[in-house]
């Protein structure tokens, strides 16, 4: 008899240990309302109070499907993409693109046919990264754009300007930069990962032009790009910051003069400095050549693995393009975004933070100096491009070449989803 | 009661049981582990070498064979060979100060009269803090890079500028934080290896040694505590390389942000983890370097075995 009880403990323990594992697909829990089939929904974390409990209201008032809301911290992209292999992945989720790869991998779905009759209604810029082949992937979200916050007071102080030049800002940031205070902030890795094209654009040059080709093939990009290895080489850049350039901590505790940041930081800066702040696109790198600021946006796609394609679809709809007063309500109560919909942004009503001071500058700069990073720009882009802009600044690595060796994989990866598309 | 009376039981469930059932225990222990490894271990294993060979960009069950392609590719990429070389560079520096610290440590924990107990917990706590959150720490409190960092205000008092530790290639400071956190983590542990292996050393042949004339200090170390510390410093030696092979941990948390990593102290498995499971989902130029890096992890431990001698019988 002790042994078989014995058996019978260990080959539960066994089985107890093996369906202990995988159960969780996120199918059940979080918010839920309404009848009809079950879809799970996923977004990043927000850093702001309140849009969780946002999200999941919207989620609880559609009545066509039972919606869960699921709230991911941590490397939400890496979490996306693994999940996408799988179908106890998400239902519709919020991506920051989705990439060529997952367009042409047959991972998400069209979504083109939700568009019809509000095409035009939304940011031009940021649809187009969204398009590919003239099909739509994604419904955006918000506007979400990067730009330069200055301290109004501590110019004056310096006698300058907001710089409208490259070479400007270069002299701004050395004049400003104290033993105390540095000039420039653009992140701790010196500004590569930030930045990213922004520099090229304000070149007059792009990452990748309409026809599929390398668009930085021209010395203006290494003049740039040398400039910003000129803001290191002065020490007037603030490195190694105890938050990173995406958080406002190090403008508003005054570890720096002006900080490289995004939109979502205007509230937080402007409660800490009231109005002794002003914000600039990234100077002008080249004669003649606009200031730049970048422009992305969060959109909503389906999964192709979901089991309710159509309902999925139609509760993208209903949120993402019929309910433009959620809409206002997510991109303007709790962080700081721009609604994707024109008719919502420019509206001086329904958008009134927006249509004052430096947050009416910030708007002006995403409509007449905004890019987005084109669909193309490939993460392996983006790391050969990025990798070679840090060697640039920190290590005083040639641009020239630097730039020669980032056009061959460029050139090469380009060659490489061209040819997958065609 | 007797299990053989309550149920009746063929020749074949006796012989597949075994003498006194041991073959069904041996099963019943071992067989969870060894599922476990198969489906965790050895499936994902094959797997990776079969996607190795393909084009799989988003897919785990990909149909765009490439031969080599991958490989090649994998090794022609300067990014991964570099990758490489920072490994290397990162070994030469922490097994030979890992080996001299915990060694240093132990041999004076050892000749401690009083309190030998609350050294060795001392020494070894650090042994049970998460690589994570050390690495936190030497990042937000002790080696940012501005003027209230631990390392900048001491360096201030003697009236030096700030430096930014991680974001300094010229001289290269990151690896001063790289190199000190894990220090701090693992000396602790190899202490308590030597001091075991110290321990195991019989006092008669410091007597005899002493009788001989040897000197204490330098001419004892040499020739008494070293050689008969020789298996537990190969042991010690074998695991430091392994465990430098299997950087992430510090390296990830000290140096990603949220748009990447820096090109420089990127070591193999920061660099695979970006290929294959960042936003790239490159898995097939991820396995392929996955493959190369497991061949390369099994030539050098197969070679410092041989060469080390070990599990050749001790004379």
């Amino acid at each position: 008899m002790t042994i078989s009880r014995r058996a019978l403990l260990a080959s539960g323990a066994a089985l107890g240990l093996l369906t202990a594992c995988g159960s969780n697909t996120g199918r059940d829990g979080g918010g839920s309302g309404g009848s009809g089939p079950k879809l799970a929904q996923w977004y990043h974390q927000y850093g702001e109070a309140g849009t969780e409990e946002a999200v999941k209201r919207y989620a609880d008032a559609y009545d066509k499907a039972d919606v869960s809301v699921q709230w991911r911290p941590g490397n939400y992209d890496e979490q996306t993409a693994a999940a996408l292999l799988t179908k106890s992945g998400p239902d519709v989720f919020e991506v920051n693109g989705p990439t060529l790869d997952q367009i042409q991998g047959g991972q998400v779905l069209d979504l083109t046919d939700l568009f019809d009759g509000v095409k035009d209604d939304f940011n031009p810029v940021v649809l187009a990264p969204k398009t590919h082949e003239g099909r739509i992937w994604a419904v955006p979200q918000v506007v979400d754009m990067q730009l330069l916050y200055y301290r109004k007071s501590l110019l004056a102080d310096a006698g300058r300007k907001p710089p409208a030049t490259l070479e400007e800002l270069v002299d701004t940031a050395r004049e400003l930069t104290t033993k105390k205070v540095k000039g420039l902030f653009l992140g701790n890795d010196g500004g590569a990962g930030a930045l990213g094209g922004t520099p090229l654009y304000a070149a007059g040059l792009r990452l990748v032009t309409d026809d599929g080709k390398a668009g930085f093939d021209d010395p203006a990009a290494a003049r740039a790009l040398a400039h910003l290895r000129e803001l290191y080489e002065d020490k007037s850049l603030l490195l190694g910051a105890p938050s990173d350039w995406s958080d406002p901590s190090a403008f508003v505790q005054g570890l720096t003069a002006m900080q490289w940041s995004g939109l979502w930081a205007l509230p937080a800066v402007e409660k800490a400095l009231g109005d002794d702040f002003g914000v600039a696109a990234f100077p002008a790198a080249a004669p003649g050549a606009r200031p730049a600021v970048p422009v992305g946006a969060f959109g909503a796609a389906v999964s192709a693995r979901t089991a309710h394609k159509r309902a999925a679809k139609d509760f993208v709809k209903w949120l993402w393009i019929d309910r433009t007063d959620y809409q206002r309500d997510f991109a303007l109560s709790y962080g700081f975004h721009i609604p994707a919909r024109l008719s919502l942004a420019k509206d001086p009503e329904k958008a009134a933070p927006l249509s004052k001071g430096p947050a009416a500058d910030a708007v002006r700069f995403s409509t007449e100096n905004g890019y987005a990073e084109p669909l193309r720009w490939t993460p392996a882009s983006r790391v050969a491009y990025q990798d070679a802009l840090s060697r640039i600044i920190k290590s005083g690595a040639n641009p020239s070449s630097e730039l020669r060796s980032v056009l061959r994989k460029v050139s090469a990866e380009l060659a490489r989803v061209k040819k997958k598309s065609a | 009661m007797n299990a053989d009376t309550t149920r009746p039981r063929g020749s074949l469930w006796r012989r597949l049981a075994g003498p006194q059932n041991r073959t069904l225990w041996f099963w019943v222990f071992v067989g969870p582990f060894a599922l476990g490894l198969i489906a965790f271990t050895y499936v994902p294993l094959g797997w990776s070498v079969y996607l190795s060979f393909f084009d799989a960009h988003n897919t785990v069950s990909p149909t765009d064979f490439v031969g080599f392609g991958n490989y090649t590719s994998m090794l022609r990429n300067d990014a991964f060979t570099d990758s490489l070389w920072t490994f290397v560079v990162f070994t030469a520096f922490i097994v030979p100060t890992t080996y001299l610290l915990s060694l240093s440590l132990a041999l004076m924990v050892n000749r401690v009269r009083r309190a030998q107990a609350f050294f060795r917990s001392v020494f070894f706590l650090p042994a049970a803090c998460s690589y994570v959150v050390a690495a936190l720490i030497w990042k937000m409190s002790i080696f940012n890079g501005v003027r209230f960092g631990l390392a900048n205000t001491v360096l201030g008092w003697f009236g030096a500028d700030q430096t930014a530790w991680l974001s300094t290639t010229d001289p290269p400071w990151y690896w001063l934080v790289i190199v000190t956190v894990r220090l701090w983590l693992q000396a602790g542990f190899y202490m308590i290896l030597f001091l075991a292996g110290l321990q195991r050393i019989s006092p008669t042949l410091y007597e005899a040694a002493a009788v001989d004339g040897a000197r204490p200090g330098w001419q004892v170390l040499r020739h008494i505590t070293l050689p008969q510390l020789r298996a537990t410093s190969v042991a010690v030696v074998l695991l430091l390389v392994i465990n430098a092979f299997q950087a992430f941990d510090e390296f990830y948390n000290l140096l990603s942000d949220s748009r990447g990593y820096p090109p420089y102290a990127r070591p193999p498995l920061v660099y695979l983890y970006y290929t294959a499971l960042g936003q790239g989902q490159n898995l097939g130029l991820g396995s392929a370097g996955a493959v190369l890096l497991a061949l390369i992890i099994a030539v050098v431990t197969i070679g410092q075995a041989r060469w080390f001698g070990l599990g050749r019988k001790e004379d």
